[in-house]
């Protein structure tokens, strides 16, 4: 078990420190992040009522379109250059391998947009504990747009013009986490409680964090067939 | 001792061979010829268990490979067309790496020793993406050193390696067999190993 933590864990070390040598992939989803999020209140106006009705909205598609951006690159140069088939031949189990590179990904790309969003909040006025409730929803959220997308990666591995097929492919799964995210974020606005809204969140994080390392190993093994 | 029987590769609609059989007993090698396009890569691809056979099976000591799953990974080392190299990470780097998702944790000094084996000990600190074709090729081989297992399966290993590298190619080669290691390898130059190599060939 021990071995399996520790291939586990040099997985993801290997691209921690991939992404240290090649910061520009990991900082395009941040700043893609950043300037969605920016635009919003210099094209709509500065009319304070209106931009803290769509803070969260924006800012969770803003996140969700960000995680997008970064799902070409996470499977594509391990498949390339022929590390891919590495993996799949290691005496560890390649959804170990898996796992350690999605908690890279979330570490390099995932956990930036957590840490940018409540500075991004500020231009939309929101207060302070919906602030808190915003970064808690990103917090439980972007694991799950990884995971999710991470399939969607896997199964348009060596197709062409896969990056666009992605965005078809995993957007609509990704409604779900949207509406719930954003919701608890609107709900603390409206005055109600985001702890429902929370708990879906958190459910549907456990439910993809348990299904989708599978789907992803499965569709990896296609792709070296 | 790998027994493949009555293997069989279809790519779509097209038969690339079918009814290749190999016993490869333990200090044996196989030399796998053919054509460009006649299925020694899949034949590899299947006999290292990355894709599963239109027909026949697979055995490691009498067990079909499909059922062995990391008992039989632990004891194959597979050098494929792509070099399995990170250009961004320094060749000492992709050493430890490769050690490390084969299963054994290495320190600095022994991946810096397994890159003085095959010659590129000068280049062990660069980039990956700086080092020329053949010290790729050197780099990505020194994983056959470090990963301890008894079945080689090497894809076209020759490609790139000057005659330095031939030569330690065929030299690690023959002390793998002689210590009682088996090797499947493709290539279509000569390879100078002193160990007998059966010569397989396929889409003839």
């Amino acid at each position: 078990m021990s071995e399996v933590l520790a291939a586990a864990i040099g997985v993801m070390r290997r691209d921690l420190l991939l992404a240290m040598r090649r910061k520009s992939d990991a900082l395009a989803s941040l700043f893609f992040f950043v300037i969605v999020a920016s635009l919003f209140p210099l094209g709509l106006g500065p009319e304070p009522e209106m931009l803290r009705r769509i803070g969260p909205g924006v800012l969770w598609v803003g996140a969700l379109l960000a995680t997008i951006l970064s799902l070409a690159r996470l499977f594509a140069s391990d498949y390339d250059d022929g590390t891919l088939e590495q993996m799949a031949l290691s005496p560890a189990p390649l959804v170990a391998l898996v796992l350690g590179k999605l908690a890279a990904h979330w570490l390099v790309t995932g956990l930036p947009l957590v840490v940018a969003a409540p500075v991004l909040a500020l231009q939309y006025g929101l207060p302070g504990d919906t602030i808190a409730v915003l970064v808690a929803s990103l917090l439980l959220g972007t694991p799950v747009l990884g995971l999710v997308g991470a399939i969607g990666a896997a199964l348009t591995l060596g197709v062409r013009g896969g990056g666009l097929l992605v965005a078809l492919l995993v957007l609509p799964l990704y409604v779900p986490a949207l509406v719930f995210g954003a919701g608890a974020v609107d709900a603390n606005l409206a005055g109600t409680g985001a702890e429902a809204h929370l708990s879906l969140l958190g459910a549907g994080l456990v439910v993809a964090a348990f299904f989708a390392p599978w789907a992803i190993t499965a569709a990896l093994r296609i792709a070296l067939e | 001792m790998l027994v493949a029987s009555a293997l069989e590769c279809v790519r779509g609609d097209r038969t690339l061979f079918a009814g290749v059989s190999v016993t490869l007993a333990a200090g044996a090698s196989l030399l796998v010829q053919g054509a460009n396009g006649a299925g020694k890569t899949s034949l590899l691809r299947i006999l290292v268990g990355l894709a599963p056979p239109a027909h026949g099976e697979v055995a490691w000591n009498g067990q079909p490979i499909a059922s062995l799953g990391d008992a039989y990974r632990r004891e194959v080392a597979y050098c494929g067309h792509a070099n399995a190299l990170k250009d961004d990470l320094s060749a000492v780097e992709n050493v430890r790496a490769a050690a490390t998702l084969a299963g054994r944790r290495i320190a600095r000094e022994e991946a810096l020793a397994a890159l003085e084996g095959v010659g590129v000990e000068t280049a062990a600190d660069l980039p990956v993406r700086s080092l020329s074709q053949g010290q790729k090729r050197r780099t990505s081989l020194a994983r056959l050193a470090l990963a301890r297992a008894r079945l080689w399966v090497l894809d076209e290993p020759l490609a790139a390696l000057d005659a330095g590298g031939v030569e330690w190619l065929a030299a690690t080669l023959d002390a793998h067999l002689e210590s009682g290691g088996l090797a499947v390898v493709t290539s279509h130059q000569p390879l100078p190993a002193r160990a007998p190599f059966a010569t397989l060939r396929i889409g003839a």
